[in-house]
């Protein structure tokens, strides 16, 4: 038998436990952030350059099979978008299946199971661009997840906590790139992470090593040695939807007016 | 408690105090407020580990090397060198132990992706050789007359 | 199949991860949140502001707003991937997400209105418990009535004159409270949406207000239809029973308070549509005068594919008819049941111009997507995030409507305030 005194007591001792992990929220204490800012070595960015890119879409292959994206279905980390201005001035683009197969015809997919006709004579000005997740400085994904379930590494990479996601699409729409999507499998939401597991055993991601004309490149931000981190800080570089505020950090050659 | 007018208030502090109490058991302890502050770094620290334990599947052609020295050297010589072993052959993972047999993609549309003709202005494409898919040899796989690791025309079938 | 895939149908340049994530569980969940806020404006609008036309209604849209309080965060549990997990929000909040804050304001507001229940209710539970406790051979039904009322009391007994006017004054306390919090509550489902910058349609700081506004009608138009409907079912209880308590006097007595509520809460309810109607307005000529880069698409979904929806369905159906029909002369309840049917058809197309039109044009401005409510279900999803889940919430509060009545009576009480 618990006497009343020891049930008091240790419901006493509950309440103070409680108390204690609700101050182990911490909202907001500066003091303590600053001092966990001590690992400042990386700063994972990427560059693509628009003018090597052909559309051949390996990047797309290797980024499904390596991040176990159900091959068949109809979302991916990264995509590769053609765009096709022609003498109009009319802008035809689109990005079938992703480009997982890659762009092998001319013909324009305008949704809806039809494909248009562009003759060759018309076009003015046709290239590839890349997509991937931005890994963006002020990510407005990690804002809105009501749950702490995306958050953005230290090394400025943001991930997705499959455990604790509970699939309510805020993140998704908060996305101005919409890079985001709700895994097939897991029916949590999804995105690229620069293929977190290789570029932390010192490997590249699995688009940057299918590209076959060196269009995709990560680096290290806070490496002033790395090539990619001389390119951004030495040449002109566009980035995606800068009045978002959201600060992407990946980086572009050859960004045209017309890409979104 | 003479006065009744508060036990609305205290079935609410109950409640407030049962969340508390489950919270310790249902929390993981190292959620909490990280690096990049409470908007941006509010999350469960172990998380980023269990990223970095995704297993590797594309290991790469230098991993290839070892075994398969004769068939990197054959390559080296055509334009296709730039093309990573696994683009085709199929992702290494643990090969030869896991799997044993890698699949090799030899499907017409692989070869596409590049050589079908898109004469895009200013595009890299525009520069690589190509046909048109709906004239040239329709209904033949592609490898039954060129050679992958030989494209040139004097490596035709 | 991915999320979304089987009711996006694309047009022209969508990116390949785009599709309708938020469906019609989303378009309802505004909606029925709208319905508690304004049902419960509607019985402050008596306990704080002394309306005294309003009183009849008053106890009955308190009841009625508790009952739409279990119902509203339904949609978005069957919205959710991962609908156990729920619970996360109130585990681990994060307060910059508009959502996080869901749980705990709604708690707060659930606290709120079910402590006005309980101040309004407790002499009835006291009595209840008191007349239970007394009888001698209790049925199984009326042990478990008895447990349920003594419970209820919180084992306070006390219901003399002075405990009583201390609940008064608690009712019009809480209800004070009450409104800028249920205010904050629809505001703030307004701000989950205005505040997504990336989405062009939803990006404005009217949009809460707008919510606000339309939440109130909505709310008011649900307890008036809900109003009639029982008062019409007490009718033909009297007609049929002629038991001398129901007396054909009683029944015109009946009828004619009826139609003085109804025409008075019609007043409140045409002031708040022109303010929701006004702000929204205000907000389309806003985006059209200023133009900016994201006009050109949303002109084309606002005046082409969404017209018929918005302009016919939204504006016209639901705002222009039940203008004309309130604001005739004379206003009779078979006309207000009409005029506030179509008044909830407006609001639910007005959420629904906003959920999904958000959602009909693609990040690119160069592509637009089609959303195909499922009607028929053929797995779990088509069902929670069909025509049938939508109904099923729909319907919900009704039902315990039904059930809150047993034990929160709303009609047959000695009035004590």
């Amino acid at each position: 038998m618990i006497s009343r005194r020891d049930l008091l007591k240790k419901a006493g001792k509950a309440v103070a436990g409680a108390s204690i992990s609700l101050a182990a929220i911490e909202f907001l204490s500066p003091a303590r952030v600053q001092a966990l800012k001590a690992d400042k070595a990386v700063r994972w960015v990427f560059l693509v350059d628009t003018y090597k890119c052909v559309g051949c879409g390996l990047c797309v292959k290797a980024c499904k099979n390596e991040n176990e994206i159900p091959y068949d279905a109809n979302v991916t980390r990264t995509w590769v978008e053609r765009y096709v201005i022609t003498s109009d001035g009319k802008l035809h683009a689109d990005s079938p299946k992703g480009c997982r197969d890659g762009f092998t015809t001319s013909k324009i997919d305008v949704g809806m199971g039809k494909l248009q006709d562009i003759k060759n004579e018309d076009i003015k000005k046709a290239f590839f661009v890349p997509k991937l997740c931005n890994q963006c400085e002020n990510p407005p994904c990690v804002q809105v997840c009501p749950v702490g379930a995306t958050y953005q590494a230290p090394d400025g990479v943001v991930l997705v906590d499959r455990t604790w996601c509970i699939g309510c699409g805020y993140c998704i729409m908060a996305c101005p790139y919409g890079v985001r999507f709700f895994h097939p499998k897991y029916h949590t939401a999804e995105k690229c992470n620069f293929c977190y597991h290789r570029i932390n055993k010192g490997l590249k991601t699995a688009c940057v090593q299918a590209c076959p004309f060196g269009a995709r490149q990560i680096g290290n931000m806070k490496d002033p040695d790395d090539p990619v981190t001389k390119i951004i800080t030495t040449e002109r570089v566009g980035i995606l939807k800068s009045e978002f505020g959201t600060k992407p950090q990946v980086f572009y050659i050859g960004l045209d007016e017309e890409v979104k | 408690m003479k006065n009744h007018v508060f036990r609305p208030l205290l079935v609410v502090i109950g409640l407030v105090v049962l969340v508390l109490l489950i919270r310790p058991f249902y929390v993981p302890k190292d959620f909490g407020v990280h690096e990049r502050g409470y908007m941006y770094g509010w999350y469960r620290q172990s998380n980023t580990e269990d990223w970095k334990k995704v297993k590797v599947k594309y290991q790469g052609s230098e991993y290839c090397k070892d075994c398969h020295a004769d068939k990197l050297e054959s390559i080296s010589q055509s334009p296709h060198m730039i093309i990573q072993c696994e683009n085709c052959h199929g992702p290494a993972l643990d090969h030869p132990s896991d799997p044993e047999k890698l699949t090799i993609d030899r499907s017409r549309g692989q070869c596409l992706r590049c050589h079908a003709k898109l004469s895009y202005p200013k595009s890299s494409r525009a520069g690589i050789k190509g046909i048109d898919p709906d004239t040239h040899n329709a209904d033949t796989e592609c490898v039954s007359c060129h050679n992958p690791h030989k494209p040139s025309l004097e490596g035709l079938k | 199949m991915v999320h979304g895939e089987i009711w996006t149908l694309k047009e022209l340049f969508v990116t390949p991860n785009e599709y309708i994530y938020w469906s019609v569980q989303i378009v309802m969940y505004p909606f029925m949140t709208g319905l508690v806020a304004g049902a419960f404006v509607l019985s402050s609008l008596y306990h704080v502001f002394g309306i005294k036309e309003l009183k009849d209604i008053a106890r009955f849209a308190l009841v009625f707003s508790f009952a739409l309080l279990f119902a509203a965060p339904m949609p978005i549990i069957l919205h959710l991937q991962h609908p156990l997990r729920g619970i996360n929000v109130m585990m681990t909040p994060h307060f910059t997400s508009a959502i996080a804050a869901f749980g705990i304001v709604f708690s707060g507001y659930g606290a709120i209105v079910a402590s006005e229940l309980w101040f309004l209710y407790r002499k009835h539970f006291v009595e209840q418990s008191l007349l239970l406790k007394g009888k001698q051979d209790r049925s199984l039904g009326e042990s478990l009535l008895y447990l349920i009322f003594t419970v209820l009391t919180l084992g306070s007994f006390d219901i003399t004159e002075e405990a009583q006017h201390r609940d008064e004054k608690a009712i019009k306390v809480l209800a004070g409270i009450g409104i800028p919090v249920a205010c904050f509550l629809h505001g703030y489902a307004g701000f989950i949406f205005g505040s997504v910058k990336a989405n062009a349609l939803w990006m404005t700081p009217l949009m809460p207000v707008i919510f606000i506004m339309s939440a109130v009608v909505s709310g008011i138009a649900l307890c008036m239809l809900t109003y009639i409907a029982t008062m019409e079912i007490r009718k033909f209880l009297a007609c049929r029973q002629q038991s001398p308590s129901y007396s054909p006097e009683c029944r015109e007595e009946i009828k004619s308070v009826e139609v003085k509520v109804i025409q008075m809460t019609a007043k409140y309810l045409l002031f708040f549509l022109i303010f929701a109607i006004s702000l929204e307005l205000l907000d389309l000529i806003f985006r059209g005068y200023t133009a900016t880069k994201s006009w050109d698409v949303l002109r084309s979904v606002i005046y082409g594919k969404d017209f018929t929806s918005i302009f016919i369905l939204q504006y016209g159906l639901g705002n222009l008819i039940p203008f004309i029909i309130f604001l005739t002369p004379g206003l009779t309840i078979r006309r207000a049941v009409v005029g506030v049917l179509f008044v909830m058809f407006g609001v639910f197309m007005m959420r629904w111009n906003v959920v999904i039109g958000g959602q009909a044009f693609s990040l690119t401005f160069n592509g637009y997507m089609h959303y195909h409510l499922p009607i028929i279900p053929h797995d779990w999803e088509t069902l929670k995030e069909g025509l049938f889940g939508a109904l099923g919430v729909f319907v919900m509060p009704f039902v315990l409507f039904y059930f809150l009545t047993k034990i929160f009576p709303i009609f047959g009480l000695k009035e004590s305030h």
